[in-house]
């Protein structure tokens, strides 16, 4: 078993506002073959998620294994609204770097 | 109406004056002669400020330059155009601008007269104020409280999102070109659809695929014109940018994009339930997709009102840390300097925020990195108060009590800050979303103003 990073099995990994609320995380893989062995390691999942981004589990509205797209969407509700005073990334698109360096567990 | 075997939409640009549509994709659409040109030209995702400040955040050329090909283009054709969420916002106002910029083109280009059709979606405060006190519920959205009278009561404007329905009602009349306030995205593709005799789960689903123009196909570049082609039978979209194609996995790849689930979208009217859709690429640059539903809404339709109240003013200070001993202590620099604004502001209303690039300035809590060893900081100060003098003052006692910070082992006592100017700067009052709720209605046109009038010579 080798770990490979999910930068390098992914062709996008993005973050962006869905409504003023939420912030939603797509992760499109680059092949299904990769998607697979994503999804069967179990390196993203409701828990691994929230934990990386250290957020109780209340805050993940969403998480789907989009199978026709070979992706991984999650979202989280944002402690306040986008835009407001504080806030530093009105269209939360920045958001996603954390998940490029997620250490996925490969069957060799 | 005479039964269509299909009808062509294009569209150019997911945001309509954002970033400038690109002309060569366009041109090469139009030569396939669409049957519509659609094309939205808003968002919330700017945040509530333009929203609440009645601005747009497009540049006025950029907007000028986007509606000006689609109008020369829709009209030497002789076919309609929509345009939804004018302006950014989609407030009156907008409307009212783009309105007169489509009847300042129809002069310039010497374009017969035709018949131009607009429509308001802005909702008194007032009204929802009164509707709340009848007691309508006006549900929350997105683990939102259902609206209460104090918080609509803190709101400057509020908008509603628009489904097929005005569209629908001034394509009817004979609009040949349509302004739109504040409308659902997919509903400016779904409407022409839908009155031409399409069957509505494709109708919604080719407004769905559409709205983003581009993003649904690969390689990504965005403000490239596509061609949506619906039939009784399916949902076609094709890239028209010479390097790219529309492709099973783009397509199916844009259906998560800015939403939370990608199996369903909500419009007024219904739901479109995209779980069971299945893509096949029809030719190279081409994507079919078939299977879509739409779920209609039992009792009565809900429509969307999007609100924003406006905070205070707002003032903006930089400054940047380069001793590392501060750098390690920034929490206690920006306690020091909150402290300095909080004993000026001691019972006064305002704000002050600090973002620090560098440590946590992008992602705020979400930030998992904790432990990072940067050589050097950005502060960004942004003080709120309710006048501008007052938040002129907020921003720079918080930006020049950096300069100040009293740490026990500070070596650079001449100044524990760096500006580029000793200065804080204007910017945009602050908002805040106070609505992203539903209000039931009985009529889906109740809440627009319908609207028709002639340009051209």
């Amino acid at each position: 078993m080798k770990t490979v990073k999910l930068v390098d099995l992914a062709k996008v990994i993005r973050s962006k506002n869905a409504g003023p609320d939420k912030i939603t995380f797509d992760i499109i893989f680059n092949s299904r073959e990769n998607y697979e062995a994503v999804k069967a390691s179990k390196a993203l999942t409701p828990e691994t998620v929230t934990k990386l981004f250290n957020v109780p589990m209340e805050r993940l509205s969403d998480f789907v294994e989009f199978d026709p797209a070979c992706a991984i969407k999650f979202t989280f509700y944002r402690t306040s609204p986008s835009g407001s005073p504080g806030d530093g990334d009105v269209f939360g698109c920045q958001q996603y770097a954390p998940l490029m360096d997620v250490e996925i567990p490969i069957q060799e | 109406m005479s039964k269509k075997e299909q009808l062509k939409i294009l569209c150019p640009n997911g945001h309509l004056g954002f970033a400038p549509s690109k002309e060569e994709s366009f041109w090469i659409g139009v030569e396939e002669k669409p049957d519509y040109y659609c094309c939205d030209s808003g968002s919330n995702d700017i945040g509530p400020t333009p929203l609440g400040a009645d601005q747009s955040v497009s540049p006025y050329e950029w907007q000028v330059h986007d509606l000006e090909m689609l109008l020369v283009a829709s009209r030497k054709q002789g076919v309609p155009m929509l345009i939804g969420s004018s302006g950014d916002t989609g407030s009156n106002s907008r409307v009212d601008m783009y309105v007169d910029i489509i009847k300042k083109l129809a002069e310039k280009h010497n374009i017969p007269k035709f018949k131009l059709g607009y429509f308001y979606s802005e909702v008194p405060v007032e009204y929802v104020i009164q509707k709340l006190k009848e007691g309508v519920v006006i549900e929350g959205l997105d683990g939102r409280p259902n609206l209460t009278i104090e918080e609509a009561e803190a709101t400057d404007r509020i908008v509603a999102v628009a489904g097929v329905h005005p569209f629908m009602k001034l394509l009817d009349m004979g609009a040949d070109v349509i302004i739109g306030g504040r409308s659902s995205d997919p509903c400016i593709f779904a409407a022409p659809a839908l009155r031409e005799g399409f069957p509505e789960a494709l109708s919604y689903y080719l407004g769905k695929v559409m709205e983003c123009a581009s993003f649904c196909a690969e390689p990504y570049g965005a403000k490239e014109t596509i061609i949506g082609t619906i039939t009784h039978d399916e949902v076609r979209v094709t890239a028209m940018h010479p390097k790219q194609r529309c492709t099973v996995e783009s397509v199916a790849a844009h259906a998560m994009y800015e939403r939370s689930n990608p199996f369903y979208e909500h419009v007024a009217g219904g739901l479109l339930d995209m779980t069971n859709c299945s893509y096949r690429q029809y030719d190279e640059k081409t994507c079919a997709i078939t299977g879509p539903k739409f779920i209609p809404t039992e009792g009565q339709i809900k429509i969307k009102l999007e609100g924003a109240g406006k905070i205070g003013e707002r003032y903006i200070g930089i400054a940047g840390i380069r001793d590392p001993y501060l750098v390690a202590n920034v929490d206690k620099v920006i306690e020091w300097a909150k402290s300095q604004v909080e004993e000026r502001f001691k019972g006064r209303e305002h704000q002050v925020h600090f973002h620090v690039y560098g440590k946590n300035g992008v992602m705020g809590d979400l930030e998992p990195m904790n432990n990072a060893q940067p050589h050097e900081l950005c502060i960004v100060v942004e003080g709120i108060a309710p006048t501008k003098e007052e938040a002129y003052e907020v921003a720079m006692i918080g930006s020049r009590q950096l300069f100040y910070a009293r740490l026990p082992e500070v070596k650079g006592t001449a100044g524990t800050a760096a500006f580029i100017i000793d200065e804080v700067f204007p910017a945009s009052p602050a908002y805040r979303w106070t609505l992203n709720h539903v209000i039931p209605v009985n009529d889906p046109l109740e809440l627009f103003q319908i609207h028709m009038t002639e340009a051209g010579v």
